[in-house]
């Protein structure tokens, strides 16, 4: 059996002004490693100013099957939402 | 490049009607399905399978060309198809890292390539024999992956979708540096053009394959269908590239090998297309089961890149323990 290379996320910034965006992963053994084959296999068109490598083992994520009781309680809140307030028209825009 | 369709797909699948009917209903719905969602079992071995294969045909694929980058006939061809090699090895790469994403391991992937268990397309089992293969392999080959690519795009599968995006954004100049070639070799001499024209009587058939097997004799492409992963038949897929491939062929003044291709005012729900000869199925199943004349050095290419890398992986392990337990010591 062949020993596995670590297991890394890639962000990329496309340009200064927008977040940094998931693009996809890679394998490498370090994190040295890790940013030169980002470079190479994510951004060979000019697609990013930054890019960020993440351990995959160090993210942490929600639970697909638990996601009706983690994102219900906003469904009825509507109250947080500007449409919910009546304002009369000759008020204008607010 | 180089999808093709997919090679003994296996949607069948074990779960009961009731979870079937609700996965089946967010497809329907045009949902993308996310590699921690709940899904048929089926739907993801024809994944894995699918993307594996992809992911191979990419990576193989480097090799047909590779054996041209240091003959190409100026440093603009050269550095056009080096950027074009490297491409195909980036799109191995968003491929692989889609498969990981349904619980597969590259190493695993990696053993079934080099053991031969897994396939990859059959086109890349033919041999590159003049410096217009290059071309008519970027026109043809890489123009019937766009194809075959595009609707990919809207796979229901989220991660394949994703990286199916990048690579035709991709995809698009490795087929025109192709069609330049065939160009520029038909403003050429006769000995040029005679061989742009040998090498599209070797590739056109094979690059019809590429699509896959007729549809009455494609078992599992109905599921495929059905689940979203596969948009479009694979005989309307072949009839599509037919059609766009023909009128530029015509214009390069290159003639396609088939003396029953004719124009067919019927196909395409009457809106006419080329009707095309019988295609060779043997020959296809022969080269996918390893008969053609390149599976054994291709495989044989793959293993000692392999193995001939195995000291570069174990060095960068080595040092990256070594760079950890530094950083631990000087905490
Ligand atoms: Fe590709
Ligand atoms: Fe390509």
């Amino acid at each position: 059996m062949v020993e596995a290379t670590p297991l890394w996320e890639v962000f990329i910034r496309p340009r200064n002004g927008l977040s940094h965006r998931h693009v996809g992963s890679l394998h490498a053994a370090d994190e040295v490693m890790a940013l030169q084959a980002a470079r190479d296999v994510y951004t060979r068109r000019g697609e990013g100013t930054s890019i960020w490598v993440v351990p995959s083992l160090a993210i942490t994520a929600s639970d697909p099957d638990h996601a009706d009781e983690m994102f219900e309680p906003t469904a009825d809140k509507i109250y947080r939402h500007p449409t919910f307030y009546e304002i009369p028209e000759e008020v204008g825009h607010m | 490049m180089y999808s093709q369709g997919l090679i003994g797909a296996d949607g069948r699948t074990e779960e009961d009607a009731a979870f079937l009917a609700a996965f089946q209903a967010r497809i329907d719905a045009e949902e993308k399905i996310e590699p921690k969602d709940a899904m048929p079992e089926g739907y993801r071995r024809t994944l894995v399978r699918q993307i594996g294969q992809h992911a191979h045909s990419e990576i193989v694929g480097m090799l047909p060309e590779g054996n041209w980058i240091t003959r190409a006939p100026s440093l603009r061809r050269k550095a056009a198809l080096l950027a074009k090699v490297q491409d195909e090895g980036g799109h191995g790469l968003y491929l692989y890292s889609a498969a990981e994403t349904l619980g597969v391991s590259r190493e695993q992937m990696t053993e079934e390539l080099l053991s031969g268990k897994a396939k990859y397309s059959s086109i890349f089992n033919y041999p590159t024999l003049s410096w217009a293969d290059i071309g008519i392999i970027g026109w043809l080959v890489d123009g019937a992956a766009i194809m075959n690519q595009i609707p990919l795009c809207r796979c229901s599968f989220g991660p394949y979708a994703r990286a199916m995006i990048r690579v035709c954004k991709e995809e698009s100049f490795h087929q025109r540096q192709g069609y330049e070639i065939v160009m520029t070799l038909m403003r050429g001499t006769e000995a040029q053009k005679a061989m742009a024209q040998d090498a599209l009587d070797r590739w056109w058939w094979p690059a019809l394959m590429m699509f896959g097997p007729h549809d009455s004799e494609s078992a599992h492409s109905e599921q495929s269908m059905a689940w979203k992963i596969k948009r479009f038949s694979n005989d309307a897929l072949r009839q599509k590239f037919i059609d766009a491939t023909v009128p530029q062929a015509e214009f390069l003044g290159l003639k396609v090998p088939d003396p029953d291709m004719v124009w067919d005012a019927g196909l395409n729900d009457g809106q006419g297309g080329y009707r095309h000869g019988p295609i060779d199925w043997d020959e296809f199943w022969r080269v996918v089961k390893g008969g053609g004349v390149m599976n054994r050095d291709r495989i044989r290419a793959r293993r000692k890149a392999w193995e001939d890398g195995a000291w570069v992986r174990e060095a960068a392990r080595a040092h990256a323990l070594k760079r950890a337990a530094r950083k631990v010591a000087a905490e």
